[in-house]
């Protein structure tokens, strides 16, 4: 177990490595002069050479790069020779010229909305999807089947922009049942936390219960089909016994792996929900660095984004063989 | 029990037992009047194809069918009370307990996440109130009844643990664990290593000396019924053909489909012939089926019956000796000359 695990994280970091040389080498290949952004249209060659110089994008990509790793385990100083030099203590993912702010500090800041808005639909897709999927598997055929096969058949069709644009439209503007959302901490005011959360969270959850509740249904029916479950019938077992402890545990435990995948995929940043709610967090961060060209920042959600993956990754495997005795870590 | 009529009746009998399963394409009769009985303490064998009926059947038997999906008619009676009738939540009580059953791969029947140990006392705590220390002295003798050697080890064992034929071992132990009357085992060595085969139906036997149980063996396997059953069932197309004891039967077949059964044994103690004799055609549609005899398409006779009553009607399961029944159109003497003649040419075959 402790090797496996050794073993893992050491993989994980040369994953880690490998990828900011992608990303790094990635965004430097990238067509435009990071320099020429950094000033408006009135702009001269001597200004943009002296940016270049600032940024140290005049040194070569090898040297950039080491920088960058370099800032990333032990800290870094932009502009150096200037007489206003910029500290960026470890892990340092770089400075957004353009916002004048460290990278992290910006990450660290957009971090908890999305973490939030991850978190709340993250509950009420698995409590809801889950929930439905059993209830569709148990009546197989039948009505309340067909109902909820319905709704994740809608809840697939439509776009969450659209969702979220049909939300904002009636309920907020029309009905007025709720303020324009404007995002506060839970700790400083939950109630209009809860307010502006509700309508993304039901924006992002809906799709994904779509999924779950069809994953759910159909992991259960062909879990029922099984041998096992036959044989826990066979034992005298009460229809409930039957249905929870045997089914719904060996069915299950697919669901809820993925299910962590897909918490881990949320929280690099849910762009469009972010966007049309104006949510202040990482995707949002993300697109409008993507609009201003802000290597650095892109740069640095992408790694991060990258990281919580392969985290996720490895806790889902280690959760997966703590879950079924035949997977062993090894 | 309480009246007169409990007593008289065998341990198991059952009645016209009818299992359908309404489809898109037609009604899929899976059974279709069944009725046998068996005395406490016996053992039967019901032989079959893939599609015979055999399996539905003894999950009828168990009350596993879904009621949802399926209709159910006839009558079970066993041990004098009437299973079919009773409501569900009685049936389930005396699943485990009064009626047993092991399956066929014991690689999938038991439960991959928990240890053969828990997997046990469940089926101990669902219908007996016993301490948690008490099932599990259960469950430890029970293993090493059925042969578990190191059962305070293997115990916390999981399922993955162990070999097919430990699993299969495991399974019986299950079932015996709250000492049932009746043990339905559902081709509880197919899926096994030959040399396991033997084992396991040795195993089965023994504790059916011991504890006294009834048991119905379901295999397509003609050869390993010899050995453990004191009588036959031959099923096709969801129907009795032929039931006799087991020496009769393998003696004196005479319904042409378990004359044909018998013929297609591969056995070691003869020359092989240039080829198996295996029947021809394929088991028939449930859902579409013939008019006639149901093995009528199949079989090499039918020509004998002269008014063509193989192609018209449905015979009857009828005695052709005491003990012996089958459902057959041919005259007993030609089919008992059909017999012969069979057995003549098998026997020239070998050396």
């Amino acid at each position: 177990m402790t090797a496996y695990l050794i073993r893992r994280v050491l993989g994980m970091f040369v994953l880690l490595f490998l990828l900011t040389i992608t990303v790094f080498f990635l965004f430097n290949l990238l067509p435009g002069d990071p320099a020429r952004l950094t000033c408006g249209k009135a702009c001269s060659p001597a200004i943009i050479e002296a940016n270049r110089h600032r940024l140290g994008y005049d040194e070569p990509v090898l040297v950039q790069y080491e920088k960058f790793v370099t800032g990333i385990f032990f800290g870094r100083t932009f502009s150096a020779d200037s007489p206003q030099p910029i500290e960026c203590n470890a892990p340092c993912l770089g400075y957004s010229f353009n916002r004048h702010e460290l990278v992290l500090s910006l990450i660290a800041r957009a971090a908890p909305v999305t973490f939030w808005l991850a978190i709340g639909a993250f509950l009420m897709w698995i409590i809801g999807g889950i929930t439905l999927g059993i209830f569709a598997a148990l009546h197989h055929g039948q009505w309340p089947d067909r109902l909820v096969m319905t709704m994740s058949l809608i809840g697939y069709s439509l776009p969450s922009f659209f969702i979220g644009l049909v939300l904002i439209f009636f309920i907020i503007l029309k009905l007025g049942w709720l303020p324009f959302p404007s995002y506060v901490s839970p700790f400083e005011n939950p109630f209009q936390f809860l307010q502006t959360m509700i309508l993304p969270w039901i924006v992002l959850a809906t799709l994904n219960a779509a999924f779950y509740m069809r994953l759910t249904r159909n992991q259960v029916l062909e879990v029922f089909g099984d041998d096992y479950v036959r044989t826990a019938r066979a034992k005298g077992l009460p229809e409930r016994t039957v249905v929870v402890k045997h089914a719904l545990r060996a069915g299950l435990t697919p669901i809820v792996t993925a299910a962590g995948l897909d918490l881990a995929y949320l929280l690099g940043g849910a762009i469009i929900s972010e966007n049309i709610f104006s949510l202040p967090g990482l995707g949002s961060l993300a697109v409008t660095s993507v609009l201003t060209s802000d290597l650095p920042v892109i740069t640095g959600i992408t790694l991060l984004t990258a990281t919580i993956i392969i985290v996720a990754n490895l806790v889902v495997d280690l959760l997966y063989a703590v879950v079924d005795p035949r997977v062993t870590v090894a | 029990m309480q009246n007169g009529d409990t007593t008289e009746r065998p341990f198991l009998q059952v009645n016209d037992l009818a299992v359908a399963f309404p489809t898109e394409d037609g009604l899929v009769r899976a059974v279709d009047g069944v009725s046998l009985t068996l005395e406490r303490g016996r053992t039967l064998a019901i032989v079959g194809e893939s599609g015979s009926g055999k399996s539905v059947t003894a999950q009828a038997i168990m009350g596993l069918v879904d009621r949802h999906s399926s209709k159910v008619t006839g009558e079970i009676w066993l041990d004098g009370q009437e299973l079919i009738g009773l409501p569900p939540d009685e049936v389930q009580a005396l699943r485990g307990s009064q009626i047993a059953m092991i399956f066929q791969d014991p690689m999938s029947s038991l439960h991959p996440f928990y240890r053969i140990g828990d997997q046990i006392t469940e089926a101990i705590h669902v219908h007996r109130k016993v301490g948690a220390d008490q099932a599990r002295r259960e469950a430890l003798e029970m293993l090493r009844r059925v042969g578990i050697p190191a059962v305070e080890r293997r115990i916390d064992d999981y399922p993955h643990q162990l070999s097919g034929g430990m699993r299969q071992r495991v399974m019986i132990a299950m079932a015996l664990i709250n000492s049932p009357a009746l043990l339905i085992a559902d081709e509880p060595t197919t899926a096994l290593d030959v040399t396991v085969q033997a084992q396991i139906l040795e195993l089965i036997s023994t504790l059916q000396g011991e504890f006294g149980i009834t048991v119905i063996v379901i295999t397509h396997d003609l050869g390993i019924v010899a050995d453990v059953a004191d009588e036959v069932a031959v099923m096709y197309g969801g129907r009795i053909v032929e039931r006799a004891p087991t020496g009769l039967l393998y003696a004196r077949p005479e319904m042409p489909y378990t004359l044909g059964l018998l013929s297609s044994i591969p056995r070691m103690d003869r020359e092989l012939p240039e080829r198996l004799d295996p029947i021809p055609g394929n088991p028939p549609s449930p859902i579409n089926l013939p008019k006639g005899c149901v093995f009528q398409p199949r079989c090499g006779y039918s020509d004998r019956v002269t008014d063509g009553a193989c192609l018209t009607t449905r015979p009857e399961l009828l005695p052709t000796a005491p003990d012996h029944l089958v459902r057959c159109h041919l005259p007993t003497e030609e089919r008992q000359q059909i017999s012969r003649d069979v057995y003549a040419v098998l026997a020239g075959e070998s050396k």
